[in-house]
């Protein structure tokens, strides 16, 4: 690896902790449901309330999404992993403590590895734990008063600590990106970061090459992945004005303002509270056998590392085209049934480097369209089949690069006819009848008689002419490859 | 039997009773409910609702009239207030003997209730305790004292001293109770009825008002151990709402109470049965009445063919400090939760919420309750947790392995439960270290999760009961209350009332 670059002569150190929602349909420690945006305080039930005399009692839909996330990570899931009370007072907190894994947790080590341009990176991972989320103190609407919605109190959570190994905000924002692909991929976390089912706290803190990490401040609930960048970016310069103008760094938790793009001291370590941390007496060790991974494993998906790297070894593609094709699964599927639909035509024609051709189109004006709609591929109003056989038609010259793209927001537009029909309705169909085409081309010639005495002497451009001429005269039904050839032999 | 009054009567008595229609369930609980109120002025119990106590012994009687009737329909019987139970159903608020709880509403009953009312039980009242069950002389109950119905000037013992007394001066057939450190066994005890706290595990603890979650344990207490092992039949069993409930079939304690043991005889029902006698449960500092009378009781159980070998449990004084660490720890974080935001009792008056807490917890708590909260903290703190938790915890593996130990040269260990009889009212009030070192014979089991009983064993000064402890191995409730009723059909201690 390059050494990394600095900022103002500083290195910076990057480490994340991430909030990732598990995808259970009941909470961590009780019956109660998890579904999002509930009216307040529907979806609480006793023991989410802390009413007297209530007990958790372990999901295992949860213990079984963290040993998912610990084999994909590759990190040593914990045969025995102990669940601690971290006591503190909040309104928003029921029991008075939350119920969270702190000296020995379920998901020990691991790595995520993601491309940073052409570079590997390697993040590697301290832990994950699994605890439950607090409810939501509502500060607005109650006259001066604040209001506690506990919905979202016992919402399972697998924290995910990654050491701090990232050395700029681009790196930070990748190993984010990554890591909310993979939990996406895996199915244990619906990703959405509107409504916080995955949220970033980041430890920021820079040095003097060579020096021993500075003191670090930590920037609290960050979700979306621009202001992550934006956050880390302002931390950076903050800690490196501080040191330059000689002035300490405290250790301090900070939130980030987004409206303003800068961060603000919440807490000093003055502050820090004593949590009191001690194994939860209600909850015996969670005791994980290796037959209950193995069930797990078994139900597992491909990877996106592994299915990427089938694509690159089996399909030929270049290893980016690979990774992009693997940044989600429904989009890894999407390409498979594509590359399929090309590969199976029902046309005949020369074979051709079919994978490729359907990732340059996934890639090009299929991710267009999508960005600029904000669909995921699952909701693209187009199927595989339709631009495979499309595909097969600009490879077996029956339609043009540009014609096929015509059809292309035809079909995305709704137009559902058969792609034949589309491109003879269109008038799309390229003029593969060779005699008809010499019969353009001599007539061209004929009467661009200027354009052919300076091809001649010699004006590469004046040939462009000819074939812009021809594909018009042919009203752009000609392949201009076969046009190309023609003129130049008559020409010659 | 029509001399013997209803009041008079234990559990299995009335169900034979009730079974052969010589009284309805109706008439048994209009007569327990006046007897309760007559003798209010013990302070045994806290709350009762008439019309539903009736409502639900109506309800036992056309159960009874269907042919549906367990050995416990239609019996009464009263609850420690430290199980919640459902305010729709019985207009009994669920306390925990504090004023922060005054009260309180519970939406669903405590799983223990819930399979007593299954088995048809009637609930006659909400009995008082120690304010979350934190004591050992019921004066923490934020409500009033409970009188010991021997000697109206003594305690009951705690923290389930409404429940001893209430039973022992036969204003109830039986009674659920909570151990936590001691708090069946000494209380029956000292009011001399006959009480167990099965192995840790054994009744869910949902819906008991946590005080130390790995301590706690429900338990019936009562006026013999056949009546026990008829309550804990119904109480005990797998739980999937506490995962600290032991997963095994539901246990059938009346039937191994009553399987002779092999080579025994009508006359030595114990025969074979070893019982050992840790030489540290007999100190010096044991007061003589009571060694007296465990001494006479082991004697008893010597004739009935147990032989008495000696056993060490070396680390017996030391439950005590790890107790008082562990216990607290727990309660400290259990307690959490009364914070005067959701439920239970809100200071009037308040600035911040950082003062809301304050003014709430500081109202709303006793001070043995502070006390407990203050050394828990402690305990658990940065720098401290270590020194006191975690040796404590190691302690406590050792003094539960000391027990295993033990069970290889015997099969039960017995000693007294107490190391006095029942003191004076206020007598301790300014010094709880002495109360918590009188705790000293319950603890170790406590700690190990072993079961144990109290069972009446005569009297000692001043006329008051003492209690014999017999402590099993894990999972053999069985076989204490075997022995325990070999004792008792030999012995008519634990027949013996108060004058009221």
């Amino acid at each position: 690896m390059s050494a990394p670059a600095l900022i103002r002569g500083y290195e910076v150190v990057i480490g994340l902790e991430t909030h990732t929602q598990l995808s259970t349909a009941s909470k961590i420690f009780s019956g109660a449901s998890t579904t999002f945006g509930a009216e307040p305080n529907t979806q609480a039930c006793a023991v989410d309330l802390a009413l007297p005399g209530t007990l958790p009692v372990m999901n295992r839909g949860a213990v079984e999404r963290a040993i998912c996330f610990g084999l994909a990570v590759n990190a040593k899931v914990a045969p025995l992993s102990i669940f601690a009370r971290k006591n503190y007072f909040y309104p928003d907190l029921p029991k008075g403590y939350q119920i969270s894994q702190y000296e020995t947790p379920v998901v020990q080590g691991g790595r995520i590895e993601f491309l940073l341009g052409d570079t590997k990176k390697v993040v590697r991972l301290t832990r994950a734990h699994l605890e439950e989320d607090a409810g939501k103190s509502l500060h607005e609407d109650f006259a001066g008063k604040t209001g506690i919605d506990l919905n979202r109190a016992g919402t399972p959570l697998l924290e995910i600590v990654s050491e701090p190994e990232m050395r700029s905000s681009a790196e930070a924002v990748e190993y984010a990106r990554t890591l909310h692909a993979l939990v996406v991929w895996l199915g244990i976390c619906d990703g959405n970061m509107q409504e916080g089912s995955f949220r970033c706290d980041a430890n920021v803190s820079v040095r003097k090459p060579g020096a021993p990490f500075g003191i670090r401040r930590e920037i609290k609930n960050l979700n979306s992945f621009r202001f992550l960048q934006q956050a880390i970016d302002f931390e950076i310069q903050w800690q490196i004005d501080r040191v330059e103008d000689g002035l300490a760094i405290e250790q301090a938790t900070v939130l980030f303002n987004a409206d303003t793009g800068e961060t603000r001291a919440m807490r000093s370590k003055e502050d820090a509270q004593d949590y009191r941390y001690f194994p939860d007496p209600d909850l015996p060790p969670l005791v994980i056998a290796p037959e209950w991974i193995e069930r797990v494993k078994a139900a597992m998906p491909e990877l996106p590392a592994a299915m990427a790297t089938r694509f690159a070894q089996a399909d030929g593609l270049p290893a980016y085209d690979a990774a992009m094709m693997t940044q989600s699964l429904p989009f890894a599927r999407w390409y498979e049934a594509l590359r399929d639909a090309c590969e199976h035509g029902e046309s005949g024609g020369a074979a051709a480097a079919w994978p490729k051709l359907a990732a340059n189109w996934l890639m090009g004006e299929v991710s267009k369209k999508l960005n600029a709609e904000s669909r995921e591929i699952a909701a693209a109003p187009i199927t595989p089949a339709a631009l495979g056989a499309l595909i097969r038609r600009v490879a077996e010259g029956a339609i043009s690069h540009n014609g096929a793209r015509q059809i292309f927001e035809a079909l995305w537009s709704g137009e559902t006819a058969e792609i034949d029909a589309l491109i003879d309705a269109k008038g799309l169909r390229q003029m593969n009848d060779s005699s008809a085409l010499e019969a353009i081309v001599d007539e061209v010639l004929a009467r661009n008689e200027k354009s052919v005495a300076e091809y001649r002497a010699g004006k590469d451009k004046a040939f462009n002419a000819l074939v812009g001429q021809v594909m018009k005269a042919s009203q752009g039904k000609a392949n201009p490859a076969q046009a190309g050839e023609i003129l130049k032999r008559k020409l010659g | 039997m029509s001399a013997i009054p209803l009041f008079a009567m234990g559990v299995a008595t009335l169900g034979a009773e009730l079974a052969a229609k010589r009284v309805s369930s109706v008439e048994l609980a209009g007569a327990m409910l006046d007897r309760l109120q007559a003798h209010a002025s013990l302070g045994t119990a806290l709350s009762m609702d008439r019309e539903a106590t009736l409502a639900q012994a109506r309800a036992a009687d056309a159960r009874r009239a269907s042919g549906q009737a367990t050995a416990l329909t239609g019996v009464p019987v009263a609850h420690k207030d430290i199980f919640v139970t459902r305010f729709a159903t019985s207009r009994l608020p669920s306390t925990a003997g504090s004023k922060m709880l005054i009260g309180y509403q519970s939406p669903f009953d405590a799983t223990v209730i819930a399979r007593l009312n299954e088995a048809g039980t009637v609930t006659l009242a909400k009995l008082n305790c120690d304010e979350f069950a934190m004591g050992s002389a019921n004066e923490n109950s934020a409500f009033s004292p409970v009188l010991n119905p021997w000697d109206r000037s003594r305690v009951p013992g705690g923290s389930s001293g409404g429940s001893a007394a209430a039973v022992a001066a036969r204003l109830v057939p039986a009674a659920t109770g909570t151990d936590t450190g001691g708090s069946i066994r000494q209380p029956a005890s000292f009011c001399g009825v006959t009480g167990i706290k099965p192995t840790y595990g054994v009744c869910s603890r949902y819906g008991m008002i946590a005080f130390a979650s790995s301590l706690d344990q429900a338990g019936p207490m009562a006026r013999s151990a056949e009546d026990c092992a008829l309550l804990l039949s119904a109480m005990s069993g797998f739980d999937e709402r506490d995962a600290t409930s032991a997963e095994r079939p539901p246990q059938n304690f009346h039937a191994q109470m009553l399987a002779p043991r092999e080579g025994a005889t009508a006359a030595r029902p114990l025969q074979g049965l070893r019982i050992g006698l840790p030489k540290e449960f007999f100190p010096a500092a044991l007061a003589a009445d009571v060694e007296g009378a465990v001494r006479g009781a082991l004697r008893e159980l010597e004739k009935l063919g147990a032989s008495l070998v000696d056993v060490s449990l070396p680390r017996t004084e030391l439950s005590i400090p790890v107790y008082y660490i562990i216990a607290p720890a727990e309660a400290s974080s259990n307690l959490g939760r009364f914070d005067g935001v959701k439920f239970g009792h809100r200071a009037a008056q308040y600035g911040d919420l950082l003062d809301m807490y304050k003014k709430t917890r500081a109202e709303g708590f006793g001070p043995e309750v502070k006390r407990r909260i203050m050394i828990g903290t402690y305990v658990l703190s940065h720098g401290y947790y270590d020194a006191y938790y975690v040796q404590a915890q190691k302690l406590r593996r050792m003094i539960a392995d000391d027990f295993q130990a033990c069970f290889k040269a015997c099969d039960v260990i017995a000693g007294p439960v107490a190391p006095t009889v029942a003191w004076k009212l206020g007598e301790q009030g300014g010094d709880p270290l002495r109360a918590y070192l009188a705790d000293i014979f319950t603890l170790p089991a406590s700690l190990a999760g072993l079961p144990g009983l109290s069972v009446p064993a005569g009297s000692g000064a001043h006329g008051m009961p003492v209690g014999l402890q017999l402590i099993g191995n894990y999972f053999e409730e069985g076989r204490l209350l075997h022995t325990a009723h070999a004792f008792q059909q030999a012995t008519d201690f634990h027949l013996t009332e108060p004058v009221l």
